[in-house]
Parts: C-alpha cells; sequence; structure tokens
C-alpha cells in the first residue's frame, strides 16, 4: 500500500534543525535591504546605515517561527494519517514547502511595492532595486528557455540588446515613446529569437550552448562596428525618459508639455522619476511573472516541460517540437527585449559595453542558483547576485571573489538551486475532480 | 491493410540501418519483430514516424503515403509509439505525464480515457500524484503504455516493453498487450527480444536481420522453425 512507501517519518531534530536554518536564510536574504539597511540624516546628507541587530532579531524569529511551525504540522500530519489509512499523499510535504514559498512570495510582493515609499528619500536603494528588478526579469525570462524548455543559451544578452537598441533608435531617430516602442521592440527581439532558433532546431547541450554564445557576441560585434546604424562604440544617449500618461518627469518640460510635479502641484524632485522607473519595471516584471505562470498551465508550457525532459518522447506523442523549441525562443526573447526596452529608458544611454557576455552569464547564473524552472528562486538568486557586488564594494578588488565564492557555497550546499522543486501543474484535489467525472 | 511498408530504406549517417524492408500489419492484428540487436528493429519503429526518414520505399499508413509526413503529422494520424526504454517524463507526475499523453486535441475524451488508462493498470491511479522518475521501472513501462494509449491511437507500436524487467512484470505486460488487442481491438506492433513470448501473443511475425526481413510468417510458424529456434529460442529465454 503507498501509505507504508510513503508515511512520513517524523523529521529527526538535526533535520528540523536544518530545515528551520533554511527559512532563517531566506530571511535573511530579504530582511538584508528591507531591514538590515537604513538611510540616516547625517546633517543635511543622507547615508546608508546598517541595523544588523534588528535583521539579527527578525533572522532569529524566523528560525525559531519556523521551528514551531513545522512541529505543530508535522503533528497535524501524524493525526490526519492516522486517520485516512492509505494516502496518495506523497506530495504533502512539497506541497507544504509550496505554500511556504508562495506565502514568502506575497511577502516580498508587499515589500517591493512599498520599498520605495519606505525609501523615498534614498537614491541608492530604489536604484539597486531596480537593477535588482530587472534582472528578476532577465531571469523569469531566460527561465522559459533554459528552465522550462531545457535549452541552453549563452547568449540571452542578445535579446535584451536588441530590446535596448530598438527603443534607443525609434526614440532617438523617430520620435516614439516609450509605451509604443515597448510591444515593437519585444516582437523585434522575439523575431531575433525565432531567428536564432531556426538553425539551430536540432542542436542541443554543449552544441546548443555555443552557437548561442557565438550569437550573443555577433550581435555586439554588429553594433559596435556597424557605426551608421548604432553609432558603435560611442552608444547612443538623449534616450527619452518614459513619461507618466504624458507628464514629464524634468524639472523643466519641453514647451508645450506638462511635468509630473507641476501637474499634482508637487516639488520638483529627481526622486519622483526614479521611484516611477522602479514602478514601471515592477509592473512589467510582475507581468512577465503572471504571463510565465499562465503559461506554464497551458499545453504549450508543460509542453515546453516535456521538451527539457524527453525530446525523443515528446516526438513520439506527436509533438510538434519544432514549434515548441521556436515558441521558446520567442517568448524568452521578447521578455529579455521588454527588459532592454526599460534599461535603454532608465539609462538614458546605452553602449555595446552593457551587453556583454559577462550579462549573459550572470542572468544564466540567477536560473541556475534559483533552481531552474523556479519563478520564486529566480527573485532569491537576482537578489543575491545584485546584492553581493553591491556589499563588495568596501573592498572593491575582493568583490569577484565573494561573487565566486557565494556561487559556489550555493552550488554545494543546495546543487539544484535555491528553490529546487518543481510544483505539479495540476494539484491532487483538481486530478482527483477531474477523474471522479470519468468513472 | 492498416499498414504497409515496401522497400523501405533508412540510413544514420552513411550507416546503412533499413535495406529494403517489406512489413505489413492488417487491423486487428499483433505483430512481432524479432532479430538480434542491432538488426535494425528500433529503427524500422522510428523510420515509420519519420525520424529518421525513410531514404527510399513507401509506407502506407490506412491508405494514405505517409512517408514524407513530419513526426507529430504522423502521430497525428493515428499512431502511438512506447519508445524503447520507457521515456517517460521523469520529472513530471503520472497525471501530467498522462496528460501528455493525450496530446492538445481531444479535450472531451480526455476523462473516459484517463479511466480506462486506470482500470488497465490501478496501480497508476494509486500513483497519480507521483514523479515518474520515482515509480518502478514496470510501473513506468505501465505508465509509458498508458500514455501512448492516451491519444487513442489505431496502431500501438512497443519496443521492447519487457526489457529489463522482472519476470512477473514482462508475464503482466504479455497479458496487457494480449488483451489490449482482444478486449479493445488494437493493432500492435511488438518489437521483442523475449522471441518465445512474443510469437507466442503474436498472430504474425518477422525476423530482421542486417536490416532485412529474413523470415516472415505467423507466430506458430516461426516458433516451429528451425532456424528461428537455432538463433532466438534454444538456450535462450525457453
Ligand atoms: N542514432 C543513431 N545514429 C547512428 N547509428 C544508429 C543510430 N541508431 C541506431 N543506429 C545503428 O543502426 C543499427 C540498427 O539499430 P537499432 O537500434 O534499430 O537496432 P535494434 O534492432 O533496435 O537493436 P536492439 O535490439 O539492441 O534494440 C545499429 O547498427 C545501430 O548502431
Ligand atoms: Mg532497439
Amino acid at each position: 500500500m503507498s501509505a507504508v512507501v510513503f508515511a512520513h517519518h517524523a523529521m529527526t531534530p538535526a533535520e528540523r534543525l536544518r530545515d528551520a536554518g533554511w527559512i532563517a536564510f531566506v530571511a535573511l536574504v530579504l530582511g538584508i535591504p528591507l531591514i538590515g539597511l537604513t538611510t540616516v540624516d547625517a546633517g543635511g546628507r543622507l547615508e546608508v546605515a546598517t541595523r544588523f541587530g534588528l535583521l539579527a532579531v527578525f533572522v532569529a524569529v524566523a528560525f525559531a517561527g519556523r521551528l514551531v511551525l513545522r512541529y505543530g504540522l508535522d503533528h497535524a500530519r501524524a493525526r490526519r494519517l492516522r486517520r485516512v489509512q492509505a494516502g496518495t499523499e506523497a506530495d504533502d510535504g512539497r506541497a507544504l514547502a509550496q505554500r511556504v514559498v508562495t506565502v514568502l512570495g506575497w511577502f516580498a510582493l508587499g515589500a517591493a511595492v512599498a520599498l520605495p515609499l519606505v525609501f523615498s528619500g534614498n537614491r541608492y536603494v530604489v536604484d539597486t532595486a531596480t537593477t535588482v528588478l530587472i534582472y528578476v526579469m532577465l531571469g523569469w525570462g531566460l527561465n522559459v528557455v533554459v528552465g522550462l524548455a531545457g535549452l541552453l543559451d549563452l547568449g540571452y544578452v542578445a535579446f535584451y540588446a536588441v530590446g535596448a537598441y530598438s527603443y534607443a533608435l525609434l526614440s532617438t531617430q523617430y520620435g516614439w515613446g516609450f509605451w509604443q516602442a515597448l510591444p515593437v521592440s519585444g516582437a523585434l527581439a522575439a523575431s531575433f529569437g525565432i531567428l536564432l532558433g531556426y538553425p539551430i532546431l536540432r542542436l542541443r547541450g554543449d552544441y546548443l550552448a555555443i552557437v548561442t554564445l557565438g550569437f550573443g557576441e555577433i550581435i555586439r560585434i554588429i553594433l559596435v562596428n556597424w557605426t551608421e546604424f548604432s553609432n558603435g562604440p560611442n552608444g547612443i544617449s538623449s534616450i527619452p525618459r518614459p513619461s507618466f500618461f504624458g507628464l514629464e518627469f524634468s524639472r523643466r518640460p519641453a514647451a508645450g508639455e506638462q511635468s509630473f510635479a507641476a501637474f499634482f502641484g508637487l516639488d520638483y524632485s529627481p526622486m519622483q522619476r526614479l521611484i516611477f522607473l522602479y514602478y514601471v519595471i515592477l509592473v512589467l516584471a510582475l507581468a512577465t511573472h503572471v504571463f510565465v505562470s499562465r503559461l506554464r498551465r497551458l499545453p504549450v508550457g508543460r509542453a515546453w516541460e516535456a521538451l527539457r525532459e524527453d525530446e525523443i518522447a515528446c516526438r513520439a506523442m506527436g509533438m510538434n517540437t519544432t514549434n515548441i523549441k521556436l515558441s521558446a525562443f520567442a517568448i524568452g526573447a521578447m521578455l529579455g527585449g521588454f527588459a532592454g526596452v526599460f534599461f535603454a529608458a532608465r539609462q538614458g544611454f546605452i553602449s555595446p559595453e552593457s551587453f556583454v557576455f559577462t550579462e549573459s552569464a550572470i542572468v544564466l547564473a540567477i536560473v541556475v542558483l534559483g533552481g531552474m524552472g523556479s519563478q520564486m528562486g529566480v527573485v532569491l538568486a537576482a537578489t543575491l547576485l545584485v546584492l553581493i557586488p553591491e556589499f563588495g564594494r568596501n573592498f572593491a578588488e575582493y568583490r569577484m571573489l565573494l561573487f565566486g565564492a557565494a556561487m559556489v557555497l550555493i552550488m554545494v550546499w543546495k546543487p539544484g538551486g535555491l528553490l529546487s522543486h518543481r510544483e505539479p501543474t495540476l494539484r491532487l484535489g483538481a486530478a482527483a475532480k477531474a477523474t471522479e467525472g470519468g468513472r | 491493410m492498416m499498414l504497409t511498408m515496401t522497400g523501405v530504406h533508412a540510413h544514420y549517417g552513411h550507416i546503412h540501418a533499413l535495406r529494403g524492408i517489406d512489413v505489413e500489419v492488417q487491423a486487428g492484428e499483433i505483430v512481432t519483430l524479432i532479430g538480434a540487436n542491432g538488426a535494425g528493429k528500433s529503427t524500422l519503429m522510428m523510420s515509420l514516424f519519420g525520424n529518421p526518414r525513410a531514404s527510399a520505399g513507401q509506407i502506407v499508413f490506412d491508405g494514405e503515403d505517409i512517408t514524407g509526413l513530419a513526426t507529430h503529422e504522423i502521430a497525428l494520424r493515428g499512431i502511438s509509439l512506447v519508445p524503447e526504454g520507457r521515456r517517460v517524463f521523469p520529472r513530471m507526475t503520472v497525471f501530467e505525464n498522462l496528460q501528455m499523453g493525450a496530446g492538445f486535441a481531444a479535450a472531451e475524451n480526455f476523462e473516459a480515457d484517463l479511466a480506462r488508462v486506470f482500470a488497465m493498470f490501478p496501480i497508476l491511479d494509486e500513483r497519480k500524484m507521483q514523479r515518474a522518475g520515482t515509480l518502478s521501472g514496470g510501473e513506468q513501462q505501465m505508465l509509458a503504455i498508458g500514455r501512448a494509449l492516451m491519444s487513442r491511437p489505431k496502431l500501438l507500436l512497443l519496443d521492447e516493453p519487457s526489457l529489463g524487467l522482472a519476470p512477473i512484470y514482462i508475464r503482466r505486460i504479455f497479458q496487457i498487450v494480449r488483451e489490449l488487442n482482444r478486449d479493445h481491438g488494437m493493432t500492435i506492433l511488438l518489437v521483442e527480444q523475449n522471441a518465445n513470448q512474443a510469437l507466442k501473443v503474436a498472430h504474425r511475425g518477422y525476423v530482421l536481420q542486417h536490416g532485412g526481413v529474413t523470415l516472415a510468417g505467423s507466430g506458430e510458424e516461426l516458433l516451429a522453425s528451425p532456424e528461428v529456434r537455432a538463433a532466438y529460442l534454444e538456450g535462450g529465454h525457453g
């Protein structure tokens, strides 16, 4: 009987501690930006101050809370197991872990929404958080290709570049606005995804990685050398910023335009634009998240995962693997393109320098460290990978060392990635309903 | 005739794996292919699926020439393959595997098909939320067969379904093959190393050697044939 096989053994104390330690770690990662850092007014000047004491309390509470929670849940489960003699709830423990992740997700979302309000005077925090969100979005985009469809792409930055340059050129040459250019640039990036996807349909693994790596470099080299088109290594400057429903974020708006501050009767402050940009990328990232989560539940999303698992079996079941692969490349590229548009708009200046291989590597690291295919894992990993170098600023020469060491440690400790568990797209309740109807 | 392969050749690069194959399968039959390792049995099944594509010859299924069709197009015509080595989707649950087998089209049949598969393999019902990779080999084989049946095929291709299984599971698999054919009228093309049992359940059989058919006949004929006995039965699985 399956109940025997899957009866949950009581956790040993060591396992309980490790489990709680893990949650404490997540709390630490989330807590560093939210609690550990704050700003103080140092004689009219803002400075970043640390509150590691408070952070320690927060982490300790998370640790203790998890221990208690786990204990209570184990008891409840033991009772239920006795009641239901035969259980098919093989994934019960995992479903629980999933619920914890979901709660953390809502918590992180709340924190993300509140962040610029709490730190409204702190340019550094809002800027860094914006960078984190760009990488989260890139990670989610690449996650479609690498995490879900299992196609190793080392040239993802190419699509980021296509998006960024599309917006830069459309806006500076043809006067397009951010919101007009966004869909067009995304579509352009998607076409590049298909363009890259076609010749490499038959490749897998290492070969695929090499070709995508080459593609990323080709795009960058074209941008450097085709000076008439891209202005070469000098890049493109004065890229317009997004406006708030036509209201500009500037001290002196162009003739005939109104500024955000004037319209709302506020004093002009450069922070308004930064906070607005932060919310733009937050909305873009959330839209990406909802979009990808939806896709995962649709046939095409499940087909991506099936493709990652076994291509031959997919073909044997009549799936059109060509279309499945191309759709993964196209959608991943489109999301990268969106991130690129935002990047160009935020920086106001882009050059081929921004789209080097290291960027692809970082985004890939985010996906892998996060646990291939896990949406929340990407958030955690992106936060870590952006913050570690930031903290390293004080000892600049050791920054990359710290970065590398952290990656190695994570991989040794959690070889499947931070959140490696794949949740089924269908839960037991729904599945039971689906089968009951058939009998 | 449900399936007719005439003079089919297939290559992997410059390896000439099939050298003029003539094989026929009638509706309602179990046909088995036996032959030594590397004889080309799996290649024959895969070339039916256009992967590798037949480099010469013709494959007709249900009166339609499918020689040049894309793999997924062929599958949509009503051929389903249980590939060698099972190839379930390991990280997906049993239920999701069956869902993948059902494909995209027949949503309204899904529940009925699922109930049918669960009735045939009750163990899959019990384990439907378990990850397929954690099933035992025999259970995975049942899942692979169940998954193939979800698309309501007219012709089911089974490539070495008894591979690596304990005798009790092997017996069960052959029993399933017989039941599928007898109770559900399923037409089956079966590749087997287990020549003795395969020839016993099959109506007809073909012996493959070096990419060509060397012998053909009814199951009993082949069982009685001295060549088959010498090569595949004596001292073998008995
Ligand atoms: N993908 C491939 N690339 C190159 N050669 C292949 C490939 N697949 C099979 N072959 C070759 O084609 C020939 C036939 O192989 P096939 O897999 O059809 O044999 P089989 O009869 O199924 O053997 P077995 O009983 O061991 O499964 C063999 O010589 C094999 O080496
Ligand atoms: Mg074979």
